[in-house]
């Protein structure tokens, strides 16, 4: 197979999913509203919530708003992923997923592919948050929103992968209000994002073994830390490799002896 | 907030250049502690912690720069510490419980509130003679000397009043009436303007020298803090005129004033119970104590804001610094 068409698939499917996107601007908006409502209605509540301590990256006392940022960064990709879980087992019930599939490409390709597009178009997302976040006084250096950015890629790779893992088990669409229920809520609220692990210490020791578990703590941690600027290597660690145990995984799940309604002759 | 490493090894060797930079330090007194902490201000780090008299708050530099006095309130005395050998050389009759003080440009007479007696002690710090002891109102604190040396400004916490002292005859010449709990005066550099908080009232009179009378009072509101926790205590002045910063103690917060339009600009987090502050030589930075936190908070003055904490003793209170 030549190298071109590989190319000619990753256009392809970036082209279907810029499409998708963008013909769902709500999309793009519902996925800006939900992290804005916690960044300002929430944090407005919890402004004393993290009590005196200074916790690396930060080198001083910070609002509540500017700790929940990256938490809220990766809410925006976690939301995003598990949503391409979903338009995938929508792909699936429609059809249009066997056209993609009869592709001659490997599958393998194909899949990595979905995931970049996946990947890409939430980090437009976050940047647009981030920038909204200037206005309410959130502000990370300057050199951060460079730094941060293969942290955010690879979050992104990680949740998108594991969106990909559950839509290869997902049969219908009615399933997902499951995954929302079982995989994003406790991901989301058993993590770092809106408390410091110290702070889940202080009320429960085995919800601060769950939540140093997380992957998704990893991942928020990976974000905050390049977000000022620094590498956190256990976060950068876990977040990596979950990323690379689920791309696996996902494609696994889709191999054509596991799909096309069961077993394959 | 924090700068990348590129940028901070940068700015480090450029320090380094300058050893007039490299040289400046920050000394801290520590309430609880009965120490002071030494703060390099080129890597903004904890360099020595030094042991001093019990209970050090208020804490001023001779005008050359040799020496430091430290109020030691239960020590009951003024002690003078050598910058050049960190030790104690000398012990001025302060009488009881020294608070504040204030040194006359004159770098020879220092005027001391003592909290306990309703008085001011006028001290020669060379003579280490008491010159004179004038009553004020109840629980004097905050202590400032005039530019020109002519008037040393004292409050009484209980009274509510600022006492004019004429430092020509040390007589108790005016009174002025503020809000209640006067902690801290300050005045501009001309002179002209004096700036005095008032921690129960929360409100900061700018006060005009020349009629002793209030201009202008000034209020603080922060979102989502009670305003109870809003006690103002240090102020300090920018000396390019711009700013004047107000430590605002249980609100951890610092206000920063316009000091033309005495308009609030905005309300920079710092630790917790903010009490004073004080310039480093160059201006680039203030650093704040924060007395329950435990800590020493460093705000970039033309970025208006707080780039760092840094830990020292227990109950950090008054703060110099020097090249």
């Amino acid at each position: 197979m030549q190298l071109n068409a590989y190319l000619i698939a990753l256009k392809g499917i970036l082209t279907r999913e810029f499409l998708r996107f963008v013909q769902q601007r709500t999309r793009f908006f519902s996925a800006l509203v939900r992290p804005l409502l916690w960044l300002v209605v929430f944090a407005a509540g919890f402004r004393a919530a993290l009590g005196v301590s200074i916790i690396p990256p930060y080198q001083t006392y910070i609002t509540y708003e500017t700790y929940i940022l990256p938490g809220l960064c990766c809410m925006i990709l976690l939301f995003n992923g598990m949503q391409s879980s979903l338009s995938m087992v929508y792909d699936r019930e429609m059809g249009s997923m066997k056209v993609l599939l009869m592709s001659p490409l490997p599958r393998s390709w194909l899949l990595l592919c979905k995931l970049i597009a996946i990947a890409l178009l939430s980090l437009a997302q976050v940047y647009a948050f981030i920038g909204l976040g200037f206005l309410v006084d959130v502000e990370p250096p300057l050199i951060g929103l460079l730094t941060v950015l293969p942290a955010l890629l690879l979050t992104a790779v990680m949740l998108g992968a594991i969106g990909l893992f559950l839509s290869a088990r997902i049969r219908q669409l009615e399933n997902f209000a499951g995954v929302m229920n079982f995989v994003i809520f406790p991901m989301f609220f058993l993590s770092s994002a809106l408390y410091p692990l110290w702070k889940m210490r202080e009320s429960s020791e085995w919800l601060y073994w769950v939540c140093s578990f997380n992957p998704f703590t990893h991942a928020v941690e990976l974000v905050r830390f390049a977000l000022y600027a620094e590498l956190n290597l256990t976060a950068l660690l876990v977040t990596g490799g979950t990323a690379l145990v689920f791309t696996a995984l996902a494609l696994l799940g889709f191999n054509p002896e596991q799909t096309a309604g069961g077993k394959r002759r | 907030m924090r700068k990348p490493p590129f940028v901070q090894t940068l700015l480090l060797s450029a320090l380094l250049a300058s050893p007039a930079a490299h040289a400046a330090k920050a000394y801290v007194s520590n309430e609880k502690d009965n120490t002071l902490s030494v703060i390099d201000l080129a890597s903004l780090t904890v360099t020595d912690t030094i042991d001093v008299g019990e209970r050090p708050r208020g804490i001023a530099l001779s005008k050359d720069h040799s020496k430091l006095f430290i109020c030691a309130s239960d020590s009951d005395t003024v002690q003078v510490m050598d910058l050049a050998t960190h030790r104690i050389i000398a012990n001025l009759p302060s009488g009881e419980d020294p608070e504040q003080f204030s040194l006359h440009p004159d770098n020879r007479r220092l005027y001391i509130a003592n909290e306990d007696d309703a008085l001011v002690t006028v001290v020669d710090t060379e003579s280490h003679e008491v010159l004179a002891q004038i009553e004020v109102g109840v629980e004097p604190e905050g202590m400032a000397v005039s530019p020109d040396g002519r008037w040393a400004v004292n409050t009484s916490e209980t009274t509510s009043m600022l006492h004019w002292i004429d430092t020509e005859t040390h007589q108790l010449i005016d009174n002025t009436l503020v809000d209640q709990r006067p902690r801290h005066v300050e005045f501009s550099r001309d002179g002209a303007v004096l700036w005095a908080s008032s921690e129960i009232g929360g409100t900061v009179s700018v006060i005009d020298v020349a009629s002793r009378e209030i201009m202008q009072k000034l209020t603080f509101k922060i979102r989502g803090i009670h305003p109870d926790k809003i006690q103002p205590v240090g102020v300090k002045l920018s000396a390019d005129g711009r700013y004047a910063f107000v430590a605002l103690g249980p609100a951890n917060h610092v206000a920063v004033v316009d000091a033309k339009t005495y308009e609030v600009l905005d309300y920079l987090l710092v630790g917790s119970r903010v009490w004073h502050m004080e310039f480093t030589p160059d201006q680039q930075y203030l650093l704040t104590t924060n007395g329950v936190s435990g800590d020493v908070s460093v705000i970039d003055v033309d970025a208006l804001k707080v780039v760092k904490s840094i830990k020292v003793g227990r109950y950090p209170w008054g703060v110099v610094t020097l090249d």
